[in-house]
């Protein structure tokens, strides 16, 4: 009973709807509600005739757009990724050092900005980089500069977000790995005349290779398929293949094309998802 | 710990909290401001409360919220239930059939991108709609139980960690001395991994409440949640109503995580000390 409720539910509100997805993508786009055509039908000898249409698969492998959108996913997310790795690792290493007093307090410093909407965070950015927003307007009356910089609705911008909505999951896998660090062992490497980069390099960095693995998995994943982000602050020009799918959906309303995008993203990413619980998977047997 | 690295490890927490609070704050800062141009100061007329009557007089966001609380808070309930099961099978049970696959299900919408949930999700109402007629259109209920789904991961992952570092003999001592395994769960389980349900609670709303791309697949015409409106407002640019909105949500969310979180480590602190 008690796995069974469990069971059930995401069995037929996680799995099943796959099905259907991966049905729809082989379907045609038709003028009917819904849009698309079905997939089986009896003939009149009682036949169950299965028709499969791979022409939204062909589509999207012939037309530049779906592919540059695929590629430029991945280069923004990965990308991001190790955006977030250079300013969160010092993060959350710093954390793990402190004492235990502050820890707590940095730690729930890091949690409560994704406890508060990712909408309005993203939001927040656009008042902060538009032509006449706050960093432009401190710099012009600093000096600095003269005319406003052109920075939202740029690829910079949509990067600053995406840093910035998911600095806090790649810094908590990162935290929960380092704290449990025997940091005698960097002691002992500089007894021994270690510098302490070298040390750094050679004993913290591999050490915390899960932690650092799985944060990076847990940023790259949602990155790849982001739609908010890129949406909000990324311009007309940022092709994200999330944005794609949206809009497939809700302005072409091309169901089936915009299931085969779904079926193609989500072939994309499984590997990694299996990569990230395998990790997962070390680490808590690691912890026992 | 060596003077200079100490130094660069400050200077990067102090460049990495500045990244996170900067645009929250300045959000609180322009809710105060008089201009309609939001980002440029009006000294004149400024600080103010103009904004915040004009919030609380919107019909459009103040009826978006009712129906994003009523979804949250049901998601939170349903998702509690269902993930503290989920999370308790998982961490209980090492060896029944279909646990890899459990485990599989239960954590892979953590990282499923939202646009993929939620157009299968809809996918699956609609077929489901032609095949039994329920449910019959979309909205509240259909973006509650796409929430529930994607909520109960987070609640099974918080129930599960808290469960690995709980001590299995107290409740083979309750078995020991007679009580039935529903009791031991009510009595003896429940009471010490509440922590974690409340937690997951909050979680789960919070995710709810804040969702915008899997909403905006399940709902119906008439049933538009708070983000939803958000989104269509901000699409346009930036609007004072906005950030009086941000400022609401930000000190909400601190009150409540700073209460539980202190109201936690007080409990914690008294079930660590010695008896």
């Amino acid at each position: 009973m008690v796995v069974f409720l469990p069971y059930v539910w995401l069995m037929l509100f996680f799995v099943v709807p796959f099905v259907i997805v991966l049905k729809i993508s082989f379907a045609d786009v038709d003028l009917a509600i819904p849009p698309y055509t079905p997939l089986m039908q009896w003939t009149e000898n009682n036949v169950l005739a299965i028709k499969l249409n791979f022409n939204n698969y062909e589509f999207l492998f012939t037309d530049k757009l779906y592919l540059n959108a695929f590629l430029n996913s991945i280069k923004v997310a990965f990308i991001s990724t190790l955006l977030c790795l250079l300013v969160g690792y010092p993060m959350a290493y710093g954390i793990a050092r402190a004492k235990p007093s502050t820890r707590n307090v940095l730690l729930l410093l890091v949690i409560l900005p994704f406890w508060t909407s990712l909408l309005l965070r993203v939001y927040a950015w656009i008042g902060l980089l538009k032509a006449n927003g706050v960093i432009n307007n401190v710099l012009i009356s600093l000096g600095i500069i003269h005319d406003p910089l052109t920075m939202l609705y740029t690829p910079f911008a949509m990067y600053v977000g995406i840093v910035y909505s998911y600095l806090p999951f790649l810094i908590l896998p990162l935290y929960a790995n380092l704290e449990k660090m025997d940091w005698t062992l960097l002691e002992a490497a500089e007894d021994l005349g270690c510098r302490p980069w070298q040390a750094f390099y050679k004993i913290t960095l591999p050490l915390s290779r899960n932690g650092i693995l799985a944060g990076s998995m847990l940023v790259f994943i949602p990155a790849v398929g982001e739609f908010v982000i890129p949406a909000l602050l990324g311009g007309p020009n940022a092709l994200m293949i999330g944005r794609i799918l949206w809009d497939e959906f809700f302005s072409n309303r091309a169901w089936p094309v915009a299931s085969a995008v779904a079926i193609l993203l989500l072939i994309l990413l499984v590997p990694f998802m299996m990569w990230y619980q395998s990790i997962q998977a070390r680490e808590s047997a690691g912890a026992r | 710990m060596n003077q200079r690295r100490s130094i660069f490890i400050i200077s990067c927490l102090a460049f990495g909290y500045a990244f996170l609070y900067i645009p929250i704050l300045s959000m609180v800062v322009f809710s105060f401001n008089a201009s309609k141009l939001v980002t440029v100061w009006d000294s004149a007329n400024s600080p103010t409360l103009k904004w915040y009557y004009s919030l609380l007089n919107n019909e459009e966001i103040l009826d978006a919220a009712w129906i994003s609380l009523k979804v949250a808070v049901i998601n939170a309930s349903g998702s509690v239930i269902l993930g503290t099961l989920a999370g308790f099978a998982l961490s209980r049970f090492t060896n029944f059939r279909g646990r890899f696959t459990l485990n599989a299900m239960a954590t892979a919408p953590l990282v499923m991108p939202e646009v993929i949930t939620g157009l299968s999700l809809l996918l699956l109402f609609v077929a489901m709609e032609q095949l039994i007629g329920w449910p019959a259109g979309r909205g509240i209920t259909t973006m509650t139980m796409s929430h529930m789904t994607f909520s109960m991961a987070y609640v099974t992952v918080v129930v599960q960690s808290r469960l690995a570092t709980f001590d299995t003999a107290l409740e083979e001592a309750a078995m020991d001395l007679g009580a039935k395994p529903l009791k031991v769960f009510f009595v003896i389980t429940m009471p010490i991994i509440f922590p974690a349900i409340l937690s997951g609670w909050l979680l789960a709303f919070t995710l709810s409440w804040d969702d915008l791309v899997i909403s905006s697949f399940t709902s119906g015409p008439g049933s538009s949640t708070l983000p939803m409106v958000v989104f269509s407002k901000v699409r346009l640019g930036v609007s004072p109503e906005i950030n009086v909105l941000a400022t609401l949500t930000i000190s909400a969310v601190t009150l409540i995580i700073v209460g539980v979180s202190l109201w936690m480590a007080r409990a914690s602190r008294i079930e660590k000390a010695p008896a």
